[in-house]
């Protein structure tokens, strides 16, 4: 069966539209599985989730400067489910508190006089968040 | 609060002097002040940084030092007058300026800083041009002038005009978070003092310093564009320099460094 390449898309949860539920977010926001080699590159890359600027993780020293801002994640999956990773990633101030520092990577609930050119964007796609969230739960001790 | 719960990145146990005189990096915080101590953007530094701005032949901010030196002395404008005509030995006329400022201006009817009272006596006292923001010369002139004050207490007078109502509009500022990644200055300078956040040693980011040498850069920052820079890498726009909030930001985080030594200027990586 040939498959649109625009399919992917058509199941994608639009940020307003993602549903928590008790610290989870449950359903995929792509219904694509993520890929973990993937998400580790949207982990650490600068521009995409520049998760290392607050966490440490062993996994990936080769990667310099790791923050302390934050625990460190090794083991992270061990600690939380792949739905709730998945809230955590989509919006840390609705799994945490509305004071955490941890920004929310796939929220429009942001702050004040967002740069123009971003307005309205996430800081990852829906299927970045779910290849951080595949990477993420490869991460048991 | 937060910052002490967790693991914390000490800033140094060292002291500072330059020229023989005592730097201020540690001073009880004011009343009303989140924190019991405030602490010098310096004991944040590598040791290297530290050491560089320990010594005046060593720190490059003192090029721009004496280029302001020269600037205060060159006649500019239809009045043919330099600073010096009106104001003779910056050491003597300059000394408390660094300390002090931002003041109220009665006739503009808002808060002044050093660049701005630079741009009124130029335009006032001299017939000269109004710097544009961040041209070389305006940062050298600050630098010269603020180092006049180098080791004096940080200490406005929030008692002048308006300035307490600028003081609170400048605290919702510190406090109200920006751009699509959400921080305010206080969630990197007050929640998370201390800490790494990716290569940076997150300070209380105070302004003693300023304007400060930058090794990353190899040249000088001046306050506003260091505000400007922090409020970008919340991935808001920037508010103008010299603008009502960062006007009022300016008088509001002056003051959460009551007490510390003027260090201008200051060298950061
Ligand atoms: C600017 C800082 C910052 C950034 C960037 C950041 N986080 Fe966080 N994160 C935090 C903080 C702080 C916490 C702890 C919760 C709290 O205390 O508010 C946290 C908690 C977490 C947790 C729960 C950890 C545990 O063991 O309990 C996970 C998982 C997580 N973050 C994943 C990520 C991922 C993935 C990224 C990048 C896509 C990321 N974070 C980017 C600050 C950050
Ligand atoms: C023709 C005279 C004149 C010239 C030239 C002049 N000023 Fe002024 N300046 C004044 C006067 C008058 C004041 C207000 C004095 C006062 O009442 O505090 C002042 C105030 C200041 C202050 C505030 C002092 C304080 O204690 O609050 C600074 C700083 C200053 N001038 C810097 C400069 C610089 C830098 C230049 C050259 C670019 C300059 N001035 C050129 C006349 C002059
Ligand atoms: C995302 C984190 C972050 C935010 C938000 C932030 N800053 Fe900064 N700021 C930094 C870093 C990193 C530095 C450089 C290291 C240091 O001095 O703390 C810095 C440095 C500074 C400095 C220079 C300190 C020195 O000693 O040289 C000042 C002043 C400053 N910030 C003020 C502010 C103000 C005011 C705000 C809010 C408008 C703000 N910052 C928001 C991260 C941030």
């Amino acid at each position: 069966l040939a498959v649109h390449p625009l399919a992917a898309f058509a199941d994608e949860i639009a940020p307003a539209d993602v549903a928590f539920d008790d610290m989870k977010v449950t359903t995929s926001l792509t219904g694509v599985p993520g890929n973990p080699e993937e998400g580790a590159k949207a982990f650490a890359n600068r521009g995409l989730g520049n998760c290392l600027a607050c966490h440490a993780l062993e996994a990936l020293s080769k990667e310099q400067f790791h923050g302390d801002v934050a625990p460190t994640l090794d083991g992270v999956a061990d600690r939380w489910s792949p739905e709730e990773l998945r809230a955590i990633i989509v919006d840390a101030k609705q799994v945490f508190t509305e004071e955490t520092m941890m920004p929310g990577f796939y929220s429009l609930n942001v702050g004040l006089n967002v740069r123009k050119d971003l307005v309205g964007k996430t800081v990852l796609t829906a299927q970045q968040v779910e290849d951080v969230v595949a990477f993420l739960a490869t991460l048991k001790e | 609060g937060l910052a002490v719960e967790r693991a914390f990145g000490e800033p140094v146990d060292d002291t500072l002097e330059i020229d023989g005189v005592p730097m201020i990096t540690r001073a009880a915080a004011p009343e009303g002040h989140p924190f019991d101590e405030v602490l010098s953007g310096w004991l944040f530094r590598e040791a290297e940084t530290r050491a560089t701005q320990e010594d005046s032949f060593e720190n490059p901010g003192m090029l721009a030092v004496e280029r302001g030196g020269e600037i205060w002395e060159t006649v500019d404008g239809s009045m043919g007058k330099s600073c010096a005509s009106c104001h003779d030995d910056a050491a003597v006329s300059m000394k408390d300026v660094g300390a002090t400022y931002p003041k109220w201006d009665a006739d503009a009817q808002r808060p002044i800083n050093v660049e701005l009272q630079i741009d009124k006596c130029r335009v006032e006292n001299m017939g000269a041009e109004p710097y544009k923001f961040d041209d070389a010369e305006q940062v050298a002139l600050t630098a010269f002038v603020k180092h006049q004050s180098l080791g004096k207490p940080l200490a406005i007078d929030l008692t002048q005009g308006e300035l307490q109502t600028w003081w609170e509009k400048g605290k919702d500022v510190y406090y109200t978070r920006t751009g699509q990644l959400n921080f305010a200055c206080a969630s990197c300078h007050e929640a998370s003092m201390g800490k790494y956040i990716r290569a940076d040693h997150l300070s209380q980011g105070q302004v003693n310093g300023f304007p400060t040498y930058r090794f990353n850069t190899a040249g000088m920052v001046s306050l506003h564009n260091r505000f400007r820079g922090c409020i970008r890498d919340t991935r808001a726009e920037m508010p103008k320099a010299f603008s009502d909030e960062l006007m009022a930001l300016e008088v509001y985080v002056t003051w959460r460094g009551t007490g510390l030594s003027v260090e201008t200027p200051a060298v950061r990586q």
